[in-house]
């Protein structure tokens, strides 16, 4: 175990056997911005709905062990073409299954990738260490990954999985800084699933570069389902060249302090972009969703929606900022956030906003808060169906707009399952019912 | 069947129904007409349990229970059915899925076997048929994107699928053309049986052309005003219903 901070507030980064150089240099350099950084602060305008005391106050440690075992199981069996299980920010060797005779896909820890062409090229070109604080912490620190790389032209059926799996506890604070890179070639076709869960009190920071080459088609899903205790920092930042075409969904059900980044450049032509969430809370959890969509090119079009089911205590932010370039002209974007609040003691918050800097765009941007539709439960239950019942459907409902266009089945079942176990149990407040 | 005894209810604090009496016997067709904002829409509202819907005093007895008593769930269980007068839109609840649950939930009340998806299915198009909706509509949300005739014989179909003892049918000929009346009029005939009883509410007397009732009242003021046979119907379609106030002014 190690320190990941030590007294004086400096931050000395991790180094893996077999670092290139450049490797090396780019770990030393995000340190140092860590260190003039320093841990975001609600003085920040990205960061002002967000506090991190209860993450700071506490000293993480990082965990060096390799897991052994064979808990816990996929929750997608041996459906994925190819599965790297991470524990506590480590590889678990026997828990993964490679896609060694795939041809055209290279699924492989980061840290056996770092020679190819592709990672020297990629890595650490998207996700801003400069600015990014959390970013910058996690290209110092990150001591695992996973690497994809697929090859121009090939189409992958079925999807690739993801897994984090966090434990930890109060003499045990565990922090995991996964890094990882995902390369679409030209004209390539992949699905990635990643999807984080695990038990008590661990600290989860993970940054995932997509490239999206010419004409490539990246979908790419993020399920959080960690523990109540946890906490989760993330950063998805999608790099799109030329006519790709990526869709990012992220579905938050878990976590008691989540800060989901999602960004996406769209520097090349007719590129299209589909941004989704979902974030479904209740209790105490606290979820910051903070986009950023660029729109680098000309003609290129995107459509962003989250929404927000929140119940009892919950907090839920929306900060969602879409800036078109002067150079982006023919731009299309919409952008939208719906969020149904299940208590009186549940808040949201929603930020969207648009940065225009051409005349020649097409874009509009809203936010809606509403509660359960009154009528609509009532039009259930006079057909027979119970209070709690018709609420968990009109729930759902609200819900499966972004479940439904889940392509892959298992993956959108699976999605259906992990919601509805999730749904919230209790009834509302305000429970009107006759006499 | 339904023994509705000097029923007071109100919206809001305000009060709507004021004394309200009514007998319905099984095998029996009451039609309830009279003006707008007369109250037939909170009668109908207040017997399918409606939160909005408060009942002040007098009672309602279905089948020796208090009806009033029950929540909306439980009433539509017992067979209380509200084909209403605006259906909700539901967004993202299957059509299907949500009726196959509202009988089985129905069923499962009244200690009858749950059906399964084959066994719903095919019932489910018979009864589509009977009020000529396409199978289309099956798998969509609960009445999004209906016409309003659509939504209507969606009603009528929900209707013939949850068979209850008591349906209750708030304006459902209001904004129909003549098929669709002649279609919503076939498929409460065919629920027709001595075992059932029908509450037909309607601001005309089209509807009851082929739908004939035994006893048609006039609803003025929260209050049965006046009742009577299928003439009574005929007599309101020729005068309208100005005589009837006129009526109950003379009366004071
Ligand atoms: N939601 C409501 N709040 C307050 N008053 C209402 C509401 N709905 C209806 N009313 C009033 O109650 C009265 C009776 O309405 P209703 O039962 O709908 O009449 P009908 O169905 O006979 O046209 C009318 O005066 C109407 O304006
Ligand atoms: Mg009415």
């Amino acid at each position: 175990m190690s320190t990941v901070l030590d007294d004086r507030f400096t931050l000395a980064p991790v180094h893996i056997d077999g670092e290139p150089e450049r490797v090396r240099r780019i770990r030393e350099q995000a340190a140092e911005r860590f260190n003039v950084l320093g841990w975001p602060t609600t003085r920040s305008e990205d960061w002002k709905y967000t506090s991190l005391a209860s993450l700071t106050s506490i000293d993480w440690k990082i965990d060096q062990r390799q897991p052994e075992g064979n808990d816990p199981a996929s929750p997608f069996g041996d459906q994925p073409v190819a599965e790297l299980m991470f524990v506590n920010g480590t590889l678990h060797a026997n828990r993964s299954a490679l896609a060694n005779e795939h041809p055209g896909i290279r699924v492989m820890p980061i840290g056996e990738a770092m020679e190819t062409e592709s990672f020297t090229q990629h890595f650490s070109r998207y996700a801003d260490y400069e600015k990014h604080a959390m970013t910058a912490l996690n290209t110092a620190m990150w001591q695992d990954g996973a690497y994809i790389e697929i090859a121009p032209g090939t189409v992958v059926e079925g999807f690739i999985h993801l897994l984090y799996v966090g434990g930890g506890n109060a003499e045990h604070p565990i922090a995991s800084h996964h890094r990882n890179l995902i390369v679409a070639g030209r004209g390539s076709q992949i699905t990635v699933v990643e999807s984080f869960f695990g038990k008590g009190t661990y600290f989860t920071n993970t940054v995932t570069e997509i490239v999206a080459g010419d004409g490539a088609v990246v979908d790419h899903y993020k399920f959080e389902n960690e523990s109540l205790d946890a906490f989760h920092i993330g950063t998805v930042q999608i790099h799109q060249e030329r006519a790709s075409n990526v869709t990012s969904r992220t579905i938050a059900t878990g976590g008691g302090l989540v800060r989901n980044e999602i960004n996406a450049a769209l520097t090349g032509e007719g590129a299209s972009l589909s941004m989704e969430g979902l974030f479904v809370l209740s209790g105490k959890q606290h979820v910051d969703n903070h986009t950023v969509i660029d729109h680098v090119a000309p003609h290129c079009d995107s459509v962003e929606l989250f929404k927000g089911i929140l119940d009892e205590n919950a907090r839920g932010i929306f900060d969602g900022r879409i800036i078109v370039e002067p150079d982006a002209v023919k731009t299309n974007s919409r952008q939208t956030n719906k969020n149904l609040l299940l208590s009186e003691t549940a808040v949201i918050d929603s930020k969207p906003s648009l940065e225009i800097h051409n005349d020649d765009v097409k874009c509009n941007h809203g936010s809606t808060i509403g509660q359960l539709d009154e009528e609509a439960l009532f039009y259930l239950r006079a057909r027979g169906i119970g209070a709690e019942e018709a609420r968990n459907l009109l729930v759902y409902a609200f819900a499966s707009e972004i479940v439904e266009r889940m392509k892959v089945d298992a993956v959108r079942e699976n999605a259906g399952r992990a919601l509805f176990s999730r749904m919230p149990k209790r009834l509302p407040e305000r429970r009107s019912e006759s006499r | 069947m339904l023994e509705i005894k000097d029923l007071y209810a109100g919206i809001d604090g305000k009060e709507i129904l004021k004394g309200l009496t009514l007998h319905v016997g099984a095998g029996e067709v009451h039609a309830i007409m009279g003006p707008n904002g007369s109250g037939k829409s909170t009668l109908a509202n207040v017997l399918a349990g409606r939160p909005k819907y408060v009942p002040t005093s007098g009672s309602v007895t279905y089948e020796g229970k208090d009806l009033l008593a029950l929540p909306a769930e439980e009433r539509a269980r017992e067979g209380v059915f509200l084909a209403m007068q605006y259906p909700v839109e539901i967004p993202g609840v299957n059509n299907i899925y949500f009726l196959k649950a509202a009988l089985n939930a129905v069923r499962k009340h009244q200690g009858q076997e749950e059906l399964d998806a084959m066994e719903f299915l095919q019932l489910a198009r018979e009864k589509m048929k009977l009020v000529e909706l396409d199978e289309a509509f099956m798998n969509r949300s609960v009445n999004e994107g209906f016409s309003g005739g659509e939504k209507k014989r969606n009603e009528i179909f929900q209707m013939a699928v949850l068979d209850p003892k008591l349906a209750i049918l708030d304006e459902t000929d209001s904004g129909l053309d003549i098929d669709a009346l002649r279609i919503v009029a076939e498929g409460v005939n065919a629920l027709r049986s001595e075992k059932h009883a029908v509450l037909v509410i309607t601001h005309y007397q089209r509807l009851l052309k082929y739908l004939v009732p035994d006893f048609v009242h006039v609803l003025a003021d929260g209050r049965i005003v006046k009742s009577g046979g299928k003439e009574l119907a005929e007599e309101l379609e020729q005068k309208g219903y100005e005589w009837i106030e006129e009526e109950l002014v003379a009366a004071r």
